[in-house]
């Protein structure tokens, strides 16, 4: 059964139509890349899938359920199973990089302090960031906060983690280690949606990739076709500009 | 010159200094309910003006139509309004519940504009990070909004606190004895009106000026900005 599963989705902004019949299933434990232009609507079909945006139609579902987007205990249950890396970080600019991790599992699932706080080093310490616990994220680098909003999202334990050009900030050193904190996820059987512009990256890590234009997507399939032998023009086109660089 | 000091020192008798003792304790009282209650209240306004969701409309609407109603009333009609309101339902209470009711409806509808206008300063990416992560709207505000929030309500708030300690002289046209109306009294007594309202604006900055310090005193510990 799909983890995943979204069916003829389509969200807009007011009047502006992001997302046109969006159709994706995404298996437990497998990485799905989402490529393509600026305002294709690949961050939009992440924030669909944490409740930040309700589909005009179309359906969502997790596990097999269908997530009514006006009932709250649906939404909470599907934030419940989805953590998201924003692309800008999003941290909480009044809480230390520790408190920025530990706030939600013990405010909003209630967990132990110390049990939370010990999880919380040990996820900061894996990303890099061992020393900083104590700082604000308005004291680090952009590399170091979109560290810090992966370690909080692991640290809420989701089974799906939607990650939204999570290495679009970082320095080139620092790239690999996000990377490889990433690829340890995957190993690890975590379901995840992956944004990037990063084609070498989403080519190694994607079991699938869908090249997406218009809030449509296009074309999908394993990262070898998509890359080497695309059907659509469409995919051609921007897959060539990409790899020209 | 010789004259007003021998005409403060006449003033300075036990009878008049409890009398305007009583009315700086009156005007604090105004005051107090008025900021503290309003800011209460207020808050909860601004919170409810951000509720989403057609269960909460009714909530919202009274809300906005509170807030936007007494925040363009001047002060002396919703003080008449009141004072004729308790009396046209037959509720004997004092000039006094007269004056706090209406400091509180005053104080909450400024301070819920303070308030709500201080909550949606702070970036939208901080609300979406919260909710994402299942936050209620009360986690939200409590944990991440109002914490950087602060810069931008304090200063308006202490503001307006000053402000109010003023306005709350109006109360006296009602017949509540607070400071301003002591210095009618003195005046009506036979004082000149340079010492008697002289002793009032003393009291009136005595109020004030410790206000002003501690709003400061705040901002400077509350308001360090870490918003980008």
């Amino acid at each position: 059964m799909a983890h995943l599963e979204l069916d003829k989705v389509s969200a807009a902004y007011g009047k502006l139509r992001v997302l046109d019949g969006i159709e994706l299933s995404v298996a437990k434990g497998e990485t799905v890349g989402l490529i393509g232009p600026s305002g294709s609507g690949k961050s939009t079909i992440l924030r669909v899938l944490t409740g930040l945006l309700k589909p005009e139609t179309g359906s969502v579902r997790v596990a097999g359920e269908t997530i009514n987007f006006d009932k709250p205990a649906d939404i909470r249950t599907l934030r419940n199973r989805t953590a998201i890396v924003f692309q800008q970080y999003n941290l909480f600019q009044n809480l230390t990089v520790l408190e920025n991790v530990m706030i939600a599992p013990i405010k909003v699932h209630g967990r132990k302090r110390s049990e939370v706080q010990a999880e919380a080093e040990n996820l900061l310490e894996k990303v890099g960031l061992a020393n900083k616990l104590e700082s604000y994220p308005d004291q680090l680098s952009g590399g170091q906060q979109q560290r810090v909003a992966i370690a909080r999202g692991l640290c809420l334990k989701p089974e799906i983690l939607l990650l939204d050009e999570v290495t679009a900030a970082l320095d080139p050193e620092l790239v690999s280690e996000v990377l490889d904190t990433i690829r340890e996820l995957a190993a690890e059987g975590m379901t995840m949606v992956i944004v990037s512009h990063e084609m070498g990256f989403i080519r190694e890590i994607s079991a699938r990739v869908a090249f997406m234009a218009d809030g449509k997507v296009v074309e999908l399939g394993a990262p070898a076709d998509i890359f080497d032998a695309p059907n659509q023009d469409r995919t051609r086109d921007f897959v060539g500009k990409i790899l020209r660089h | 010159m010789g004259g007003f000091f021998s005409e403060l020192a006449s003033l300075a008798t036990y009878h008049n200094i409890v009398f305007l003792a009583k009315g700086a304790l009156t005007t604090i009282a105004l005051s107090a309910f008025g900021c503290i209650l309003g800011g209460l209240f207020g808050t909860l306004l601004a919170v409810a003006r951000l509720t989403s969701g057609w269960l909460s409309w009714p909530l919202r609407a009274f809300a906005l139509v509170f807030t936007e109603f007494f925040r363009r009333v001047p002060f002396l009609v919703t003080l008449m309004l009141c004072f004729f309101a308790f009396q046209f339902g037959g509720f004997d209470v004092s000039t006094l519940t007269v004056g706090c009711v209406t400091v509180v409806l005053i104080g909450t509808a400024f301070l819920a504009e303070i308030v709500r206008a201080g909550l949606q300063s702070v970036h939208p990416n901080q609300w979406h990070a919260a909710a994402a992560m299942n936050f209620t709207l009360l986690q939200t505000i409590r944990y991440v909004i109002l914490p950087q929030a602060w810069t931008v309500i304090l200063p308006p708030a202490f503001g307006f606190f000053i402000l109010f300690i003023k306005d709350s002289a109006l109360a006296s046209q009602i017949g509540v004895v607070e400071l301003t109306y002591v210095g009618k009294v003195f005046n009506n007594r036979g004082f000149s009106a340079g010492v008697s309202f002289g002793v009032i604006l003393l009291a009136y900055f005595m109020l004030s000026y410790p206000l002003s310090r501690l709003g400061a005193k705040l901002e400077k510990k509350l308001g360090t900005s870490r918003t980008r």
